[in-house]
């Protein structure tokens, strides 16, 4: 069941998006969420989704692998929807005791809903289509101005690089543990909330000294590897900007503004 | 009036000439509660290994022998005596670096010293670490691969990998700082059968084809009949020093020592004590196997 987890899963592959500068797509990503958030009305909305549909069908990701990455974020999606429907206020369509239904509601959940699901494809779009190295790299290098006011830029990239390393092997670890606990007797499937809670404590402290444990193996094994810091690290695959890239973020830098126009069209 | 026998160098080697690593009475402890004497791991070991030889260190569990593999390249320091690498004292924290350049290190748990998430990425950590120019570190990343045989693996994700491919990758990126000697501290330990084969002869290769001085640390027999030496440790000190042949012909002591023989030393004694004409020093299956042909062709019908 932890298999399905798709957090931080890169998909290698030789597409135009793939080949694309990491900090393109970091800059992107962000430009695509701004712009998701200024958009009003259908026009917007329907222009958001073929940039995104456009990116996904460049990249060659399946939409099964975009569907897994939506899956987790559902309840949270329904929740808002729901939320959505039921305050806000407007022309009354239904009625149910205290609870009113508007179409004003409905319209902005569907909105709602759409952006978030969006919002999610997006971001993923971004960890399928770049290798976490690659992503790591690019964020280093993004903020790399912010290292003049002490940021340790390099260490957080290295820390998220070193926790994505160890995201699938941590789960393994947690299916294990949770065998071996089920071969015990223990039981995570029945019981409330709180109950359920509780059944997984015997997962999570074992899972934490395993991890400490091997957090002090892999220090010891990176420093015999020769690491100390940052400083004087050269990298075997340099960041390089091409005319590719400069299209991609021309495009992005279209994007808001485009999005500007669909507004008053559709706000019109 | 007292003269100096020997005028030390200044750069500091001592020992053997031409030794890659040394230890002078190497005595090491972790802290102790208060008021205990804390326990001796290491009890004035004194040993060398000469450039290009292949040294197996046996012993059994809690022998000292991980904590001796630790103190050559600067993981742990000593507290008493001195360990030299190259000449280069550990305890000199200036030379930590040169150290590690020069020893490189290979542990028992594949998943815990990988550290990217791609094998050539990983392979050109200590590389990139190390400050090389990009294109020197894709020559040292392909070279690694080669000789380890995992080349066409260089795009994967270690975590997809079999434990003896990971432990194999491992190998790849210690390769990559170009080490003169390379300590493995039970790098079989997890791995299955199949693993454990094609790390060894890899271990093998590096000291036979590429001059690497290896070091392995292990508590598998079979895995030490290859080394040109082994050294067996028991309770922080070096109790056995000697040639495979050497030591494994001396069964009761190394179960004195809480250790077995060889299986196939282990049979050929089954055989002589059942009245064959058989040599106690046939180390590797086949000579064993000579052995045995030869004792039956010479029997008596």
């Amino acid at each position: 069941m932890l298999r399905d987890v798709t957090i931080g899963q890169y998909f290698p592959g030789g597409t135009p998006i793939h080949r694309l500068d990491p900090r393109t797509k970091l800059v992107w990503t962000v430009i695509f969420i701004t712009a998701l958030f200024m958009a009003r009305g259908a026009l917007s909305y329907a222009l958001m989704l073929c940039v995104l549909a456009g990116c996904v069908f460049a990249s060659r990701v399946s939409a099964r692998a975009l569907m897994g990455s939506i899956k987790p974020m559902l309840i949270i999606i329904c929740i808002t929807a729901i939320l959505n429907v039921f305050f806000t206020r407007g022309e009354v369509i239904a009625r149910l005791w205290v609870i009113s239904v508007t179409r004003e509601g409905l319209i902005s959940a569907a909105y709602m809903a759409s952006r978030l699901v969006m919002l999610i494809s997006g971001t993923f779009l971004l960890t399928y289509t770049t290798s976490p190295i690659a992503l790591t790299d690019g964020i280093e290098s993004l903020l790399g101005p912010l290292k003049k006011i002490r940021l340790p830029v390099h260490e957080l990239a290295m820390m998220m690089s070193i926790a994505l390393r160890f995201i699938p092997t941590l789960i393994e670890e947690t299916d294990k543990i949770m065998s071996a606990q089920k071969a015990r007797g223990a039981d995570f499937e029945t019981g409330g909330l709180i109950k359920r809670a509780k059944a997984l404590l015997p997962i999570l402290i074992p899972l934490f000294i395993s991890a400490f444990r091997r957090a002090d193996e892999l220090a010891v094994a990176m420093e015999s590897r020769c690491y100390h810091g940052g400083e004087g690290r050269t990298r075997m695959k340099k960041l390089r900007m091409t005319s590719r890239d400069c299209a991609a973020l021309a495009l992005g830098a279209a994007l808001p503004a485009l999005i500007v126009v669909t507004n008053m069209l559709s706000g019109a | 009036m007292e003269m100096p026998d020997i005028i030390e160098p200044v750069s500091g080697g001592g020992g053997v000439p031409d030794a890659v690593l040394t230890a002078e009475n190497l005595t090491y402890s972790y802290r102790a509660r208060e008021g205990e004497l804390p326990p001796r791991v290491l009890d004035g070991i004194d040993m060398d290994v000469g450039r290009g030889a292949f040294v197996a260190v046996l012993g059994h569990n809690g022998s000292g022998k991980s904590t001796l593999a630790k103190h050559f390249n600067a993981v742990l320091l000593p507290v008493g005596g001195r360990v030299l690498v190259e000449g280069m004292d550990t305890s000199d924290e200036r030379l930590t670096l040169d150290i590690r350049r020069a020893v490189g290190m290979v542990f028992q748990n594949p998943d815990n010293q990988i550290v990217a998430s791609v094998v050539e990425e990983d392979v050109a950590f200590a590389p990139e670490n190390l400050g090389c120019p990009s294109e020197d570190i894709r020559r040292r990343v392909d070279e690694a691969l080669r000789v380890v045989g995992m080349s066409e693996y260089g795009g994967h994700s270690p975590h997809l990998l079999s434990g003896g491919q990971k432990q194999r990758v491992a190998i790849a990126g210690v390769l990559a700082m170009e080490p003169k000697c390379i300590v493995f501290d039970e790098p079989t330990a997890m791995l299955d059968p199949r693993g454990r084969g094609s790390v060894i002869r890899i271990i093998r290769r590096l000291c036979g084809e590429l001059g690497v001085t290896v070091v392995l640390i292990t508590h598998h027999m079979d895995e030490a009949i290859g080394a040109d030496r082994l050294i067996v440790m028991s309770d922080g000190r070096i109790v056995m020093d000697g040639t495979p042949r050497e030591i494994f012909s001396r069964p009761d002591a190394l179960a004195a020592y809480g250790l077995d023989t060889p299986e196939t030393v282990s049979l050929l004694r089954g055989l002589r004590e059942d009245g064959f004409d058989v040599p106690l020093d046939a180390l590797t299956v086949d000579e064993c196997a000579d052995a045995i042909l030869s004792a039956l062709a010479v029997r008596p019908a």
